[in-house]
């Protein structure tokens, strides 16, 4: 075992103590009893070994200074990320590396050059925060452990020198110890007693508010490393036609899969006529958005379910999601985060002749499931050929579709007649009719149907709760550390004379009134200041 | 209901400025002899300062009656509530410290915060869906509290510099003193201009191109010494000297840009009338006048910090991730608002440490104060009028 100090009061301190726990007697030559009052003089792990590699790295990290310098590392890099958009805020359809650089420049090409598009998610930001959440743990560690050490053993009778080296002291004569007493605890101090020496104290618990809060730090950081383990946290994206079921990705389960129907779709805007909000909706172009809703009905597959086979549906229950009312079910939340009003669901169309004009039957396609062949009866009938749901010329001018969303649609037909038995072939889309010039029918548009769509965002986030709990704990240390102060003043008998010191955390302010009225009420000289010892 | 409101908000920022000529007048004791004079004053500005604040929250609540709605969700709402908090914050330090001097300079900012808030439009707005929330009115209320807090950790922080600063000879200490009050005067620059343009009904319009190569009308309300960038005028008023960097977002970047120069320029002139009367630093003048204890002042923006920052994080962090949680389904999205609320945070984090940790009082603890009224005041402004993101409603 390391060594120990024993102070001439008989407590027995550890290695590298600077002032004894139990009497506040400096225990080497050089100590300067007021600025070690900070940690009481205790032996702290980074102030006592200095020799190996583990004893570098425990200071590096238990050291403040390193500790501020990280804050103002993070603190300038987090601002760095608000110059311009980081990448998660820019359009989804274009690319970060030519548009930085064509929305802002040659600044813009410099900052996604060095990855602050994505700098919140870089591994550089997240081994500062990982660094300072390491730093938070050590600093902790190194001076919360002897700390409470040295005030548990705190005794009421202190040193001479201790009592003499206090930035608040008087020394006086005929004093009434009871009053004193009395005065203390009036002022709510805990008073102590012990052979004719007193001891008041006053919010102790605040010294450890600092530790509180940063353990708060601590479990509030490990929530938020925790996401990253699966299983814990599940964020998609769902989008459901009106009257359509569609299986809620991420909800899969050993007892079933859940699934969404989307009943309505509603998007309310204010009323310009209100009279409320008149002057400020008549100032806005357009309309102002009151309410996005989605009125849902959630289902869920039978225990027995096998994946591909059609899925029996079990109804759970309805709900409404609107922005700001998320819709619960298990440990899962859907979240009304965007729509599109109006996509195209069925198109139809009728063989007309063009020479008179008659027509030969109607045909409605879905155009999310169109069908290969529609047979319009008495020798009529249309076949689609090819089908474009988002029809685009790409880069060799060939048709083609950009994606599966019917957003442009547009079909090559086949038309065949009693008269065309060979069949005729026409392009049509929006606005568009293309054929050879030589065709005898053509498909005329005969109306449209749309849909809504709603967006939700499923969320499973399990790690909430730790989160949650760290910030609680981080608030009641911060307040305990911050709103309360730990005042102590002794009253020493010494050869006649009655000494008197204070001390407090901080708040000399609070400190100095507490002991003014304390001389005002007895007959205890003023405690004066020490000069050097302010600043 | 909503006449009422908006006359009680006057009354109440009349009555702020006078509470401000009350304290100085409190502090204004020549000979430094008579405490009765100054005690008089002082209880005098105190209780004017508190009608004040009673006045004003006369104007929330009757604007909350008449909007339905807690009154804190656009920038002349919130910007307000901010003053507001900033008084209620000095209030507090008042019954604990008793210092006059720092209502002399406490008033006067909140009352200049105010004035800046009422340049922004006044109307009662209906609420977005993602405002319809009671988190609305408990986040935006704390953070604005808890800023109000440091604000006046800011305006004691300012008064020791005042006090302490050595201004017989010129140095970067001074001269940053001088910047500090001078972008305070250019506020008032900005009132001046806001109100003295507006009341000439001055009106001068460009067309340009926006993102979309849509050609779009831009209106200046002062005379455009930034013009839009490819914009043309389309009257013969005062044509632009320049125009905006493309760089620069948005059709009413070219807005802001001339407005701010225009207050930077008003600003400048205020300030050079205020040096030539003076006939020395403006920080020379104050310091004269001001006679508090520097102990005391640190001590008061210190307590401040103490007092403001566990609201702070309560209101703009801890709050605003819960009803983030609620409304976009995440808590943290890194949105430019939610980093600079975390960079305030970060900031008065490492100022604590610096203080308890390696005894950083006085003047470096001063212009700390000062550093992070100005990170405040930019989340409150830049992030919502510059940068882009999702509080940018305003």
């Amino acid at each position: 075992m390391m060594q120990t100090i024993t102070c001439e009061c008989g407590h027995s301190n550890p290695y590298g103590t600077s002032l004894c726990q139990a009497c506040g007697k400096p225990l080497k030559q050089d100590v300067e009893v007021l600025s070690s009052m900070r940690y009481e003089g205790s032996a702290r792990r980074s102030q006592t070994y200095k020799q190996t590699f583990v004893d570098k790295i425990w200071n590096f990290f238990s050291s403040v200074k390193v500790g501020v310098w990280l804050i103002v590392i993070i603190l300038v890099a987090a601002a760095i990320g608000t110059i311009f958009p980081q990448e998660t805020f820019i359009p989804p359809n274009v690319d970060p590396a030519t548009h930085y650089e064509s929305e802002y420049g040659t600044f813009g090409l410099i900052y996604y050059l060095l990855g602050f598009h994505n700098l919140y998610g870089s591994w550089w930001f997240i081994l500062l925060l990982g660094m300072l959440g390491l730093s938070i743990i050590i600093a902790s560690l190194d001076r919360g452990i002897p700390l409470y050490k040295a005030l548990k053993t705190q005794r009421v009778t202190r040193h001479d020198q201790f009592m003499k080296n206090q930035r608040l002291f008087s020394k006086s004569n005929d004093v009434e110890l009871d009053e004193i007493k009395y005065t203390l605890e009036s002022l709510r101090y805990k008073v102590r007693e012990e052979d004719g020496n007193l001891f008041a104290e006053k919010g102790r618990f605040s010294r450890w508010g600092a530790y509180v809060n940063h353990v708060g730090l601590i479990i509030f950081l490990t929530g938020a490393m925790l996401r990253f383990f699966p299983g814990m946290y599940v964020d998609d994206i769902l989008w459901v036609r009106e009257g359509e079921k569609a299986s809620i990705p991420g909800t899969s389960t050993e007892d079933g899969q859940y699934y969404l129907e989307n009943n309505d779709f509603i998007l309310e805007m204010y009323d310009k006529e209100e009279k409320k909000f008149n002057s400020a909706l008549s100032s806005v172009d357009g309309e102002v958005a009151k309410n996005y809703q989605s009125n849902v009905t959630l289902y869920k597959t039978k225990e027995n379910h096998t994946i591909g086979a059609e899925p029996e549906l079990v109804k759970v229950k309805n709900g409404e999601i609107r922005v700001n009312e998320p819709f619960k079910f298990d440990s899962f939340a859907l979240y009304q985060t965007d729509f599109k009003l109006n996509e195209f669901y069925k198109m139809s169309f009728e063989l007309e002749e063009k020479a008179t004009g008659n027509k030969f039957g109607k045909l409605t396609v879905d155009l999310h499931d169109p069908k290969k062949e529609y047979d319009l009866g008495k020798g009529y009938k249309v076949k689609i050929e090819e089908y474009f749901p988002n029809f685009v010329l790409n880069d060799q001018n060939q048709p083609s579709t950009v994606n599966n969303l019917p957003d442009n649609p547009a079909f090559v037909f086949s038309m065949y007649s009693p008269k065309t038995p060979d069949g005729e072939k026409a392009f049509v889309g929006i606005q568009k009719n293309i054929d050879s010039g030589e065709n005898q029918f053509k498909m005329s548009f005969a109306g449209i149907e749309t849909k809504d769509l709603t967006a939700l965002t499923v969320r499973k986030d399990h790690t909430l709760w730790i989160i949650a709990l760290g910030g609680i704990i981080f608030m009641i240390g911060v307040t305990q550390g911050l709103y309360w102060n730990y005042r102590r003043i002794w009253i020493k008998q010494n050869a006649g004379e009655v000494w008197a010191a204070a001390h407090t955390n901080k708040n000399w302010y609070g400190l100095k009134k507490d002991v003014e009225f304390l001389s005002d009420k007895t007959n205890l000289t003023p405690l004066e200041e020490k000069e050097t010892a302010s600043k | 209901m909503a006449e009422i409101s908006s006359t009680l908000l006057y009354s109440a920022f009349i009555i702020y400025l006078f509470s401000t000529l009350f304290f100085a007048m409190s502090i204004s004791d020549k000979k430094g002899k008579d405490a009765v004079h100054t005690k008089k004053w002082g209880k005098i500005g105190f209780i004017s300062s508190c009608v004040g604040f009673a006045a004003q929250l006369g104007y929330f609540i009757t604007r909350w009656m008449a909007s339905g709605h807690a009154p804190v969700s656009n920038l002349f709402e919130f910007t307000t509530f901010f003053g507001m908090m900033m008084v209620l914050a000095f209030i507090i330090l008042y019954i604990i410290y008793r210092t006059n001097g720092l209502g002399v300079f406490a008033m006067p900012i909140a009352v200049l915060v105010i004035a800046y808030a009422s340049m922004f439009p006044r109307d009662i707005s209906p609420l977005i869906p993602a405002l319809q929330s009671d988190w609305l009115k408990i986040h935006v209320t704390t953070a604005a509290l808890g800023e109000g807090i440091l604000a006046i950790s800011f305006v004691s922080g300012l008064i020791y510099l005042i006090r302490t600063v050595d201004q017989t000879v010129s140095s970067k200490k001074t001269l940053w003193l001088e910047i500090i009050l001078y972008s305070l005067i250019a506020v008032v620059g900005f009132i001046f201009v806001s109100v003295g343009f507006k009341g000439a009904g001055y009106e001068t319009t460009f067309e340009m191109m926006d993102d979309n190569n849509q050609a779009v009308k831009v209106v200046y309300d002062m005379p455009a010494i930034a013009g839009p960038s490819n914009g043309e005028q389309l009257d013969d008023s005062f044509g632009s000297l320049f125009s905006t960097p493309s760089w620069m977002n948005g059709v009413d970047a070219s807005v802001k840009l001339n407005t701010f120069i225009w207050s930077l320029l008003a600003g400048g002139i205020l300030y050079g009338l205020l040096r030539l009367i003076l006939r020395k630093r403006i920080a020379a003048a104050l310091q004269t006048k001001v006679k508090m204890k520097p102990d005391l002042l640190d001590e008061i923006s210190y307590r401040a910090v103490a007092i403001g920052f566990p609201i702070f994080t309560l209101g703009a962090l801890i709050f605003a991730m819960i009803w983030a949680q609620q409304a976009w389904s995440r808590f943290w999205g890194w949105d430019p608002k939610e980093v600079w609320a975390l960079i305030t945070f970060l900031f008065y984090a490492a100022f604590l440490h610096l203080r308890l940790s390696r005894g950083w009082h006085g003047e470096k603890s001063a212009w700390l104060c000062v550093l992070g009224f100005w990170i405040i005041t930019f989340n409150l402004i830049a992030v919502n009028l510059v940068l882009v993101g999702l509080h940018s409603y305003a």
